[in-house]
């Protein structure tokens, strides 16, 4: 069988600078599964990067072993200098560093929009009300959702509200943010906006780490895609790379059925 | 007020033999009126402190240890598995036969008095069902949005404070409002440890005055009021609190 090559040469121009997400031969165990059977990747500072792959492969898992919200059996995963897998973890600090975005938006659902972006920076960073109020509103605008500050999660489409999260994260200051599938549960009308929202982060040198099945999408803001199967990286490279040539079969298989 | 009545019924009486003689004698005007006065205290009494005990039960049951969790989770079902009347029993004669007694100057009085069992004694059986019923409320609240909050690096407190206390009341408040108006009927129980509320009151009366229909009737009218009160009340409570687009 064909396992993903070990990180070496080939990855070494990418990490020209100090890697801001490094991870090495993460293993994760739940019970006697193992879910994640030696992962290694690298996002530097600004990059977007996409986790592609079939279902049950491991691509959340992954993803949420980036902000502790899983633990890990092995391996070592640094986020912008802190070690995740550590006993002695400060889990709070770690988070602060790392938004996170989920496939079903996970909004606070007896918060008004406004409410749900302020929360966090006034109890977590004890902003005053007028500030937190002042950044809420410029973050709203960002996700346009200007006009929307007073509705509840429920008065919005999916789309609507996943904009809300993401507003929401960034209202935390993050480094980095992680998107795990966060248009999945969305009907093809909305997808776009949310896309647009995570096309401009982007572009303004946010660090993004997606998990996504918008192989368009991938293929247009990735710097770099990794391809998951059964837990590990079977492929991975610049979008061109990966979509037009594809080595691996499994690659080539899976692209052939969502293309 | 009994001025206004008093004619009336005094009239009804003469004319038909219908005897509400608590409308028109004022000696059994005012026993009835404190009957309904310590009735309504006993429900406002038992009505709070139950919901209480239930919000500290539930909270022991989702932060605290094993042994909190197992203390608790017996202690409702032995209140949820035996009937108020036994327990109120149980509080008055058996509890209160060993609390210890006052000296008044010449006679004793019990420390705890029957209305202060009664108020113990249904609190402690109602928080027992509200136990179960904002468990449920706080376990309604899914993980996907505690994770939420713990990614947006709220502590632990504050999650429970900010996002699963108001959702959980919400969830919970149609069941908790079936649980409080049944409570509230159950305190029509407290005439066997001799609580001079309503139900016990007008059974001295129509004892009296034989005159057992029409008190009957009076009673059956003073719950139905004060029950839909009640349950208008929690409506209205319900009405305010919810939010558009969500648990519908
Ligand atoms: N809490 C859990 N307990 C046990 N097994 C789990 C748990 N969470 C995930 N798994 C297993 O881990 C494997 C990887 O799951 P994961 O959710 O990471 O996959 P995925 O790539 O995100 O899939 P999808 O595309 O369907 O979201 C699956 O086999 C899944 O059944
Ligand atoms: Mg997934």
């Amino acid at each position: 069988m064909q396992r993903h090559e070990p990180y070496g040469a080939e990855t070494a121009s990418v990490s020209a600078d100090a890697p801001i997400v490094s991870i090495r031969d993460v293993r994760k165990f739940y019970g006697s599964l193992e879910v994640l059977k030696g992962i290694s990747l690298d996002v530097l500072k600004g990059q977007v990067v996409c986790i592609i792959g079939p279902s049950g492969s491991g691509k959340s898992t992954l993803i949420r072993c980036i902000n502790g919200l899983s633990d890990v059996q092995q391996g070592s995963i640094s986020v912008a200098g802190t070690e995740v897998n550590d006993a002695r973890l400060d889990v709070v600090a770690l988070r602060r560093k790392v938004g996170i975005v989920f496939q079903q938006y996970n909004l606070f659902p007896h918060k008004t929009v406004l409410e749900n972006v302020m929360l966090a920076p006034r109890l977590v960073l004890k902003e005053s009300r007028a500030s937190a109020e002042q950044r809420a509103k410029a973050l709203i605008a960002k996700v346009r959702l200007t006009g929307k500050e007073d509705a509840y999660p429920g008065e919005l489409s999916g789309g609507q509200q996943q904009r809300v999260a993401i507003a929401r994260s960034l209202a935390m200051r993050p480094e980095i943010m992680l998107f795990d599938e966060v248009t999945a549960a969305l009907d093809p009308e909305t997808v776009k906006e949310v896309l647009t929202t995570i096309r401009e982060l982007a572009a303004d040198g946010m660090t993004c780490i997606l998990v996504t099945h918008e192989m368009g999408f991938a293929r247009e803001v990735a710097d770099h895609i990794y391809f998951t199967d059964g837990g590990v990286i079977v492929e991975h490279g610049p979008p061109a790379e990966v979509f037009s040539n594809a080595k691996d079969p499994r690659t080539r298989r899976f692209l052939s059925q969502v293309i | 007020m009994f001025d206004a009545i008093s004619g009336f019924f005094l009239d009804l009486y003469e004319k038909t033999g219908l005897n509400f003689n608590i409308f028109y004698d004022e000696f059994e005007y005012d026993r009835v009126l404190a009957g309904a006065v310590t009735s309504l205290e006993l429900m406002a009494w038992v009505i709070c402190l139950s919901i209480v005990l239930g919000v500290i039960g539930a909270s022991l049951q989702h932060m605290g240890s094993r042994t909190l969790k197992g203390l608790v989770e017996a202690y409702v079902q032995v209140f949820r598995n035996t009937p108020p009347m036994v327990q109120l029993l149980f509080f008055y004669f058996g509890l209160g036969s060993i609390t210890p007694q006052v000296d008044m100057g010449g006679y004793n009085e019990p420390l705890i008095s029957s209305f202060a069992w009664a108020v113990i004694g249904l609190s402690v059986f109602g928080a027992a069902y509200n136990v179960e019923i904002f468990r449920s409320g706080i376990e309604s609240v899914p993980r996907s949005t505690l994770e939420a909050s713990e990614s947006l690096c709220l502590t632990k407190w504050q999650t429970n404070l900010h996002i699963v206390l108001p959702l959980a009341i919400r969830v919970s408040l149609p069941s908790l409002t079936a649980n409080v108006i049944s409570l509230a009927k159950t305190t029509s129980l407290v005439y066997v440890i001799s609580v001079p509320e309503m139900t016990y009151v007008l059974n001295q009366i129509w004892s009296d005055s034989m005159n057992v229909p029409e008190m009957i009737f009076v009673l059956f009218l003073f719950y139905g009021i004060v029950i839909a009160l009640i349950g208008a009340v929690f409506s209205l409570l319900e009405r305010k609190l919810r939010i558009p687009g969500f648990g519908q």
